[in-house]
């Protein structure tokens, strides 16, 4: 597959008070972003489990997003604090693994950020364009 | 799960808002092929009575244990439709929502991706909805109080009403004083009264009242609790400092608004030139008898709209509502008491949109205030009098006008101390920098935070009778828990497979709501459901998967995945 018809499969984990709040405003807004991003809802940013962003690469997804509230505005005061450092260790695993670490991206987009989120999308989707298809992806084929 | 699960889907056109972008029918006939999935339909509005009756029935007449709805996002009509579930027998935990306008057709062009991308929404909503399961709602007691933050025309009002219908109410004003901004007002707009005497009766009735406990030089300090039963500590910050502690059930905040800086514009002269003062300077100097400028009577009396508002590059992007009449006003004043001086008003668009403003606004005019439309450039002296310079933007020409006195029309800003409250109370600010009510529509007094409601300027500039009547109404909306007595809480909480939980206390260790302890007796973790605020922290960290969160399980969230990524490839 060219890099050029390649279109980035993302897996998006938003917090349900700031990142997917601001997702919605995006659509309000009627925000456009490319068709790349299929959003999962959780309470807050700080229930990502890793193994759900080890499983979405593993399985082939090209990127992960974790959207959360900003540093000090976190719904349930220090869950996007926790996310940080899961992100900071499952980096590190990703790179152990041979992935790239960028493959997995977490921003802090608030519920009034619906620009931000659209043009997080953007940047991502032509981020993952640039770097090519999660290698995993061949890798599991029987 | 007892029985083997029977899905419905529905699939919402929203008249034209999902149907113009992604093909519903398409959608709809692939929903009805995913497995476990026995009805799938498609209707214009599924939030409409027939929309919902289809679901009904569908429920009654196929026995659904499930049911999803692909339309808008969850935070739009969950509740809808949870309800409209819970009417024929089914929990409302037993009902999901894929959302498919706000995060699909709304944000892409029509095509055949866009209807992928909703087919793979409903699809993941389909995994998840087969494994969730029953949950009780619970009802906690509520505390039949409430605490007021700010001591101004919106708090006070709030206050008032709350008392009124029996309750006790803690106002906590963070100045010395009673009545806010509006006490440092001279008259109304369109109506001419002295504000000082419509507030002090109020100031007085609040002072008064056996119900209300009044706090000032106070401060609110620390927020805990949830919606029904909010701990407060509040710092009194007077000669008789004290720390004190609060329960309510319910907070309206009430903090009011500052007032743009044009040090900010020097261009102005604000600072620098005497004869430059602000519309809230002007209240002062038309309130304190005979209007003089350096001791002698203005001559010529320029206003100037607009003074760092509506200027997204260099100051404030929006409009705060009420210079327009307020500088009106004064214009008015002045015309009034020196029938010799030349009064302008130099402005960009004129906004009377009010009850009576238009009226107001061509009376002032007919009394010889001269409005040019103009774009100021800056102050300058010459001699014993100032120059404005400025583009007449319809003349298309330079103007300079001489000046005994300036008067900036300057806007209103959020309160330096907003983002400290808004930590405290775990609130969101809009990108104006005020605070962000839930929905911009439909529920302009509640926030994100159940419990905690906004009145007043803290969310964006109003006058005075807007403030009252949205105070009156978070009043109005935060007497509905304390009347009930009664709060819903939040059934989706963590639960522990005892089997599974060694007791090693790192979920204990993370929880903010302190919700976890081991129990004495089996070694295992517990939960507090009704202090736990179901974020999931302690699942996600639990080394054995003991910790989880009902309606937010790990295999719901991992069937979600594996949906998503198997479609995609």
């Amino acid at each position: 597959m060219s890099n050029s018809d390649f279109e980035p499969r993302i897996v998006a984990f938003l917090c349900n008070w700031c990142t997917y709040t601001g997702a919605d405003l995006a659509g309000t807004s009627r925000i456009q972003y490319p068709p790349n991003v299929r959003i999962i809802r959780l309470m807050c940013s700080g229930a990502v489990d890793p193994v759900y962003v080890l499983k979405a690469l593993l399985d082939g997804a090209d990127g992960v997003l974790i959207g959360g509230c900003h540093p000090g505005d976190c719904h349930y005061q220090t869950g996007n604090y926790k996310a940080r450092r899961r992100v900071a260790i499952l980096k590190e695993t990703l790179r152990q693994m041979g992935l790239e670490e960028d493959r997995l991206w977490l921003r802090w987009i608030s519920a009034s950020e619906g620009q931000r989120f659209a043009d997080t999308i953007t940047e991502m989707t032509a981020a993952l364009k640039a770097m090519g298809p999660n290698p995993m992806r061949r890798e599991w084929a029987v | 799960m007892a029985r083997t699960p029977k899905v419905g889907v529905y699939i919402c056109h929203c008249g034209i808002n999902i149907a113009h972008t992604v093909d519903v029918e398409e959608v709809a006939g692939f929903a009805g092929r995913l497995p476990h999935v026995a009805v799938a339909r498609h209707y214009t509005y599924m939030c409409s009575d027939p929309g919902q009756n289809l679901i009904k029935q569908d429920i009654e007449e196929l026995g659904l244990t499930h049911v999803v709805v692909a339309a808008c996002s969850p935070l739009m009509h969950e509740t809808t439709f949870r309800l409209a579930c819970q009417e024929k027998g089914l929990n409302p935990y037993q009902f999901e929502m894929a959302n498919i306008r706000e995060q699909c057709s709304w944000v892409h062009a029509a095509g055949p991706e866009t209807t992928e991308k909703a087919k793979q929404l409903v699809a993941s909503g389909v995994s998840k909805a087969i494994l969730l399961e029953p949950l009780a709602e619970r009802e906690a007691e509520v505390t039949p109080a409430a605490l007021v933050i700010g001591g101004g025309v919106a708090g006070i009002h709030a206050a008032l009403d709350i008392a009124d219908a029996g309750f006790r109410v803690v106002l906590v004003e963070r100045g010395p004083a009673l009545g806010g901004r509006a006490m440092q007002l001279h008259k109304t707009f369109p109506t001419l009264e002295p504000v000082a005497g419509l507030i002090a009766p109020l100031i007085a009735r609040l002072l008064g009242h056996p119900r209300i406990e009044v706090l000032t030089e106070a401060e609110v300090t620390e927020v805990s609790g949830y919606y029904g039963n909010f701990e407060i500590e509040v710092a009194i910050r007077n000669p008789q400092s004290a720390i004190c502690n609060l329960q309510v059930g319910a907070i309206i905040v009430a903090t009011g608004y500052d007032l743009f800086d044009p040090t900010a514009l020097p261009e102005f002269g604000y600072g620098q030139y005497p004869e430059v003062i602000t519309g809230m300077e002007f209240e002062r100097l038309a309130a304190g008898g005979e209007i003089t400028v350096n001791g002698k009577t203005p001559q010529d009396v320029v206003f100037i709209h607009c003074v760092g508002s509506r200027d997204a590059h260099r100051a404030l992007p929006y409009c705060s509502r009420v210079c327009c009449m307020v500088t009106a006003r004064q214009a008015h004043e002045i015309q009034q008491r020196l029938p010799e001086a030349n009064v302008t008003v130099l402005y960009m668009d004129v906004r009377a949109f009010g009850k009576g403003f238009e009226e107001f606004y061509d009376e002032v005019r007919r009394e010889g205030v001269l409005y040019r439309r103009a774009n100021p450039s800056e102050i300058i002296r010459r001699g014993d009098k100032l120059i404005v310079r400025a583009e007449d933007t319809l003349l298309g020409e330079a103007v300079e006008l001489p000046a005994d006195l300036v008067v900036l029309a300057v806007g209103m800003t959020p309160r330096a101390d907003t983002e400290k409250l808004a930590a405290l109370l775990r609130l969101s600010r809009s990108p104006d920098g005020f605070f962000m009510e839930a929905h911009p529509k439909l529920r302009p007094v509640d926030t994100a935070t159940g419990g905690v409601f906004l009145a007043g300027c803290c969310q964006g500039p109003k006058d005075i009778p807007d403030t009252i009547a949205q105070a009156r109404a978070a009043a109005a909306a935060a007497m509905v828990p304390l009347m009930r007595g009664k709060v819903k809480v939040e059934a989706a909480v963590a639960f522990v497979e005892e089997e599974l939980c060694a007791g090693c206390g790192v979920c204990a260790e993370l929880c903010t709501y302190g919700a976890l302890a081991l129990h004495p007796v089996r070694g295992v973790m517990t939960v507090n459901p009704v202090l736990c605020q179901g974020c999931g922290a302690c699942a996600m960290a639990c080394p054995s998967g003991a910790m989880n969160l009902h309606h937010f399980t790990f295999d719901q969230v991992m069937a979600q995945v594996d949906t998503l990524v198997g479609h995609l490839s």
